[in-house]
């Protein structure tokens, strides 16, 4: 199945645009940040290009400016992107069924990704919006850090114009059509619950991680 | 940062991605596994919209963003279309900071 020849719904173009300009502004954010930092740009640039983890790239270049080892923030990063194998085990059936695409697919994986294509079930309309974001993210992810690193302390902080709460919003729009079921709601009320009680005691990734804990309160299965 | 760093958290990050697409394939799972799965994923993201939106490096993140993700999810049940939904949200905190609100 290739991917690229679907046609593309025009809602998930729109919403997906959506998101990405928002990736785009962050990365923007991400490259500025990174070189104040005093990171080298190829480093930068590479972490965008081959990492691809918005949350595991801030982490890094933050654990290095405190005065922390190259050891120590790459296995905080990996900590972080530990949710990514579960996400994974999820969104297999959606990603590809042959392996070359299998590959460059899984590198394409990220939250708002995941989210993105589970909202639109599981078939072809799924697949082709996993790509879509995919693709549309990793662009937008990686022009953002080049504008970030190009414009430097010129560029505003997010914050200032709610992108952080913009993300959340927009996971929590893409989540509500599965929320409708009551064990999906019990189990995400759970999940969150043990997510923020942990935050402060946890090291950034756990607690989200923790959240697999809300599946105790799964209960049987109901439609 | 180095380069020997660089490659092993994309590697790291890299097959920690692509073992959970190429684990669920290998395995024949039983439909209460795979059910698991699926409201494993659903969890996570639960957890993380939790996360994102009430906390910032362990702490309370102050009241404009969850205020704003608050607006942001009740458009988004009340079926406003999604790019409002993103655009509301980051409206309502932009707007809170901007009246200085934290």
């Amino acid at each position: 199945m290739r991917p690229t020849q679907r046609t593309v719904d025009r809602t998930d173009l729109k919403d997906a645009l959506a998101l990405a300009a928002a990736i785009g502004v962050i990365g923007a954010s991400f490259g500025a940040l990174s070189t104040a930092a005093g990171v080298p740009v190829a480093i930068t640039m590479g972490l965008s290009l081959i990492v691809f983890a918005g949350g595991s790239q801030f982490l890094v270049v933050a654990v290095v400016s405190a005065g922390g080892s190259a050891v120590a923030a790459v296995l905080a990063g990996l900590l972080l992107n530990g949710r990514h194998l579960p996400f994974g085990l999820a969104v297999s059936g959606i990603v590809a069924d042959r392996w070359p695409a299998r590959l460059l697919g899984a590198h394409f994986l990220i939250d708002e990704s995941v989210a993105f294509a589970r909202a639109r079930g599981s078939g072809q309309r799924a697949r082709t919006a996993y790509w879509l974001c995919g693709a549309l993210f990793y662009v937008f992810w990686n022009v953002g850090t080049v504008v970030g690193i190009v414009a430097g302390s010129a560029i505003p902080d997010p914050n200032a114009f709610g992108v952080d709460a913009a993300f959340p919003a927009g996971l929590l729009a893409l989540l509500l059509p599965a929320l409708a079921k009551a064990d999906a709601r019990r189990v995400g009320l759970g999940a969150a619950a043990v997510a923020l009680v942990a935050t402060p005691f946890l090291p950034a990734g756990l607690p989200v991680l923790a959240g697999l804990l809300g599946l105790f309160v799964a209960g049987r299965s109901e439609r | 940062m180095n380069w020997p760093a660089v490659l092993a958290l994309a590697a790291g990050t890299y097959l920690m991605r692509l073992a959970g697409i190429v684990l669920r394939d290998r395995m024949s799972v039983p439909a209460r596994v795979e059910r698991y799965i699926d409201l494993g994923a659903t969890a996570m993201l639960v957890a993380l919209v939790a996360v994102a939106a009430l906390t910032e490096g362990g702490g309370f993140a102050g009241w404009a963003r969850p205020a704003g993700v608050a607006v942001g999810a009740f458009a988004a049940w009340r079926k406003v279309p999604f790019v409002l939904v993103v655009v509301l949200a980051a409206g309502t905190t932009a707007g809170l900071r901007f009246v200085g609100v934290p």
